[in-house]
């Protein structure tokens, strides 16, 4: 997530100061990405340094100091909200690629894999779940951020029900002998 | 604890006999409590549709037993599970929920009038079941002058009208747009923390992320299970 726009769209609303950004980031987010005031003030410096927000010369009663947007500021987060993500800037996916390498290492269960994943997501999406049937239906924000979550562990969940019956319509892996007496679930996963 | 309203106890259900022998559910044990909504996920042909046609008595289990309410459905005689299912039982399906030619107050009242219950305290109650599932107003509209997402809530209503307490959803999403059928699923919670004891079948994790307990069935076994989830205040706890 993007620290760098997510102050410039604060900003675009009203000028703040740090601690200000801080906390109606989290409020905007639901608290998902929690900010630590440290990173709030390193990024406030670096796009002060390349003129995206300056001072207002205005400080608080506590002498804090107050940011708004410059042209360019604006300019640039227009152009961050006009420009889809793309998917590779996002990290390896560790599952896949754990999924991918159970069915070929030998000794492990890949169909018990799946299932232990599964069983997890799905308590996460009840969790995520709950958290949305006790938010308030104004809380547009939170709602908005709560169902990407829940939409992409049900995308997880649904891609692990397809992968549970591939793998049951694939004949049975090659089973290292001192494993082969252990039944599905009972079975070790090679570190 | 209180009793389980709905207890499948080592349910086995085989088509067939010898060679042509399917087993359908091979010992499967659910129980859900009043308040309780509890789902059940699987591929298609794991069972999912028969074990809740065992739960409401419209099949009848090889092996293991079925209870509702604490009566043990194959110790009823015919007449015995005909009035134990329209007394207790209330299902919800995908579609061809409601007769087209009833309005939604008489189609909520219908399974009352059937039990017996005098015409005018069969509407009164239908109105009450009407208003609780949040579509008081449509009362005397007819199924086709309803979306389908309000369609769901009348029948969710008629599921749930006078004393029965059990809901059984097959789909009860399924031809809906994703934001109307979360709508759906919100108005079958809310009835389940009401106090009805609900068993609803699904294929979307999103769905049945409502439920208190998610079962995963494969084959006709009880594959994995997500436990009772703890109560929401710690959860809530857990992520402030």
């Amino acid at each position: 997530m993007s620290i760098k726009y997510g102050l410039l769209a604060l900003l675009e609303r009203e000028p703040m100061y740090g601690y200000q950004l801080r906390s109606e980031f989290e409020r905007s987010t639901g608290a998902t990405w929690p900010l630590n005031i440290g990173q709030v003030y390193t990024t406030l410096s670096r796009l002060h340094r390349d003129g995206l927000v300056e001072e207002t010369g205005e400080s608080d009663e506590q002498g804090k100091v107050v940011y708004r947007l410059t042209d360019p500021g604006r300019t640039d987060l227009a152009r961050w909200f006009t420009t889809p993500v793309t998917q590779d800037d996002r990290p390896r996916d560790e599952l896949a690629i754990k999924v991918a390498l159970a069915v070929t290492t030998p000794g492990v269960d890949a169909r018990a894999v799946v299932q232990a994943q599964r069983t997890a997501t799905v308590r996460h999406l009840q969790e995520l779940t709950r958290l949305k049937a006790g938010a308030a239906e104004e809380d547009i924000a939170w709602l908005l951020v709560l169902d990407s979550m829940i939409f992409r562990a049900e995308s997880e969940v649904r891609w692990l029900d397809h992968s549970e019956t591939r793998l049951a319509r694939m004949p049975r892996p090659p089973v290292r002998p001192a494993a082969a007496a252990a039944e599905t679930t009972t079975q070790e996963v090679p570190r | 604890m209180t009793e389980f309203a709905i207890e499948l106890r080592d349910v086995t259900r085989v088509h067939g006999s010898g060679e042509t022998e399917v087993s359908a559910l091979a010992g499967v044990s659910i129980g859900v409590r009043p308040g309780q909504l509890v789902a059940v996920m699987g591929p298609s042909g794991s069972g999912k549709s028969t074990l809740l046609q065992l739960a409401g008595g419209l099949d009848m289990p090889t092996g293991g037993s079925v209870h509702v309410e604490g009566v043990s459905l194959g110790e009823q005689n015919r007449a015995g599970l005909a009035a134990l299912r329209r007394r207790s039982v209330g299902y919800v399906f995908q579609d061809l929920n409601l007769i087209p030619a009833l309005t939604a107050a008489e189609n909520v009242a219908l399974p009352r009038e059937l039990d017996g219950v005098k015409v005018k305290r069969a509407r009164e109650e239908a109105l009450t079941a009407l208003r609780e599932v949040g579509v008081a107003d449509l009362a005397d509209r007819f199924p086709d002058e309803m979306s389908g997402g309000q369609q769901q809530r009348v029948a969710i209503a008629r599921a749930l009208v006078g004393p029965r307490r059990v809901l059984l959803a097959d789909e009860p999403t399924g031809a809906l747009d994703s934001y109307t059928g979360e709508a759906v699923l919100k108005v079958i919670r809310a009835r389940c923390d009401a106090g009805a004891a609900g068993l609803l079948v699904t294929h979307e994790a999103r769905h049945a992320a409502w439920a208190d307990q998610i079962v995963f069935l494969s084959d006709g076994k009880i594959v994995d299970e997500t436990g009772v989830a703890p109560a929401a205040d710690s959860l809530l706890e857990g992520a402030s």
